[in-house]
């Protein structure tokens, strides 16, 4: 299996922020984006995700499960915010990413052991701290398997150990085949992963026709 | 249908213990209501007259108040990233947000209304058409919602536009909901009133999710 963007050309608004570009990440790879702010790192995991139709170029997973799945449905996408329900308690909101994402219920509270929420599992998530709430849209990714995460910033808010806990995640999924997109302003996690640098458009190049 | 059931347990589940949303319909049902005699005058005959109208207009605007909050928790925290790559389309997504919302707004608006009939000295006949009418119109309201929802959902003043957008199309089912009531109160008590209320819902029902799903499509990006 292997995620493939042809020539890809995102815009935001009228600015067009990625041009031309084209990548390849095999099964067991890890793709890690970099760069400045505002220089579209969010904009191409949504494009990936299936959120932002690109303006030229496409976006498919190579030799995935066949059965006409968008790539969207194949992937977990976690953003800035995390999905978590505030209204919801710990426990719940895990159990309706399980259900609604085709994962096993069951899993639920080991998983929630996994990251450390377990002792809070009954507490309104909208009393959970910046970091647990990362953790608990971070969850996401063990309830349901999806063979390609996209992460947007992951270790945001997470302390020292949530994020080699992340990291640990992240190698598992790596080394059972699957696919990692991430974005990161810093240095981030598996050793070996590619790095792709998106660099702002010259000036002058910025502004869409 | 594991995952349509998992969203409308859980929007229901919100809906009912978070409660603002469904108290702040309620009660302004109540209060518009409340005050209409007082605005008309103590004619009896003339609220008696008018009062199936009144209750359903006040309806129309108690739900309106409601629909902005419909996909906006979801995009502020990011649920709706996850409800858009799930398996369910996300056509079916908005029917389980739509259901939600009849069954946690729309319904309890409804059920009020016949309480709300005393103080407009609704005749006794004319109770079960009312019930029957809103029971058969108000799935129009929230499906045809989605729509205006999903369309206002990044822009400022959200509901504002909502109702600009929104109550236009409730017309339909606003004139034949009152003229249901009148058709059922005559003489024979024919119905095809009724049977065109019934169809506006479930035409609502069929294109409110394509068209909420369409907008809901281009402001994930």
């Amino acid at each position: 299996m292997r995620l493939v963007a042809d020539d890809l050309t995102l815009s935001r608004g009228e600015r067009r922020l990625i041009e031309g570009l084209s990548l390849t990440v095999e099964a067991g790879e890890a793709l890690v984006l970099t760069g400045p702010n505002g220089v579209g790192k969010t904009t191409l995991l949504r494009a990936l995700a299936g959120f932002i139709v690109p303006e030229a170029g496409a976006i498919r997973l190579e030799g995935g499960p066949d059965n006409g799945a968008a790539v969207g449905e194949l992937a977990h996408y976690v953003g800035h915010a995390n999905g978590v329900k505030p209204g919801l308690t710990v426990s719940e909101n895990a159990r309706f990413w399980a259900r609604f994402l085709g994962g096993d219920v069951r899993a639920v509270e080991d998983v929630l052991e996994i990251i450390h929420l377990a002792d809070i599992a009954e507490v309104p998530a909208a009393y959970l701290s910046a970091g647990q709430k990362r953790r608990l849209g971070l969850a996401r990714l063990l309830l349901a398997h999806r063979p390609l995460w996209l992460l947007d910033e992951p270790t945001a808010a997470l302390d020292v150990a949530s994020q080699a806990l992340l990291a640990g995640f992240m190698q598992r999924h790596l080394d059972a085949g699957g696919i990692l997109v991430a974005a990161t302003p810093g240095p981030l996690g598996p050793a070996g992963a590619g790095i792709l640098e998106l660099a702002a458009p010259a000036p002058g190049e910025g502004a869409a026709p | 249908m594991r995952a349509f059931f998992a969203l409308l347990a859980r929007d229901l589940n919100l809906a009912f213990r978070e409660g603002s949303a469904l108290g702040a319909a309620l009660g302004f049902y109540l209060i518009v209501v409340a005050m209409l005699p007082l605005g008309l005058g103590p004619d009896m005959a003339l609220l008696s007259r008018i009062a199936p109208g009144l209750l359903w207009l006040a309806l129309l605007l108690s739900a309106l108040l409601t629909l902005g909050r419909l996909f906006e928790t979801d995009l502020e925290d990011g649920s709706l990233d996850v409800l858009a790559t799930g398996s369910l389309p996300l056509e079916a997504v908005v029917v389980a947000k739509g259901l939600a919302h009849w069954l946690s707004t729309a319904l309890p608006l409804t059920l009020l209304a016949p309480i709300l009939g005393l103080m407009l000295n609704l005749e006794f006949a004319a109770y079960p058409p009312l019930l029957a009418t809103m029971l058969v119109g108000t799935p129009a309201i929230s499906f045809i919602g989605t729509i205006g929802a999903a369309l206002t959902l990044r822009s400022r003043r959200g509901s504002l536009l909502i109702a600009l957008l929104v109550l236009p199309l409730y017309i339909p089912t606003l004139i034949f909901g009152i003229g249901a009531i009148a058709s059922l109160l005559g003489p024979g008590g024919s119905e095809p009133s009724l049977m065109i209320l019934g169809a506006i819902s479930l035409g609502a029902f069929v294109l409110g999710p394509i068209a909420a799903a369409a907008a809901l499509r281009a402001q994930l990006g």
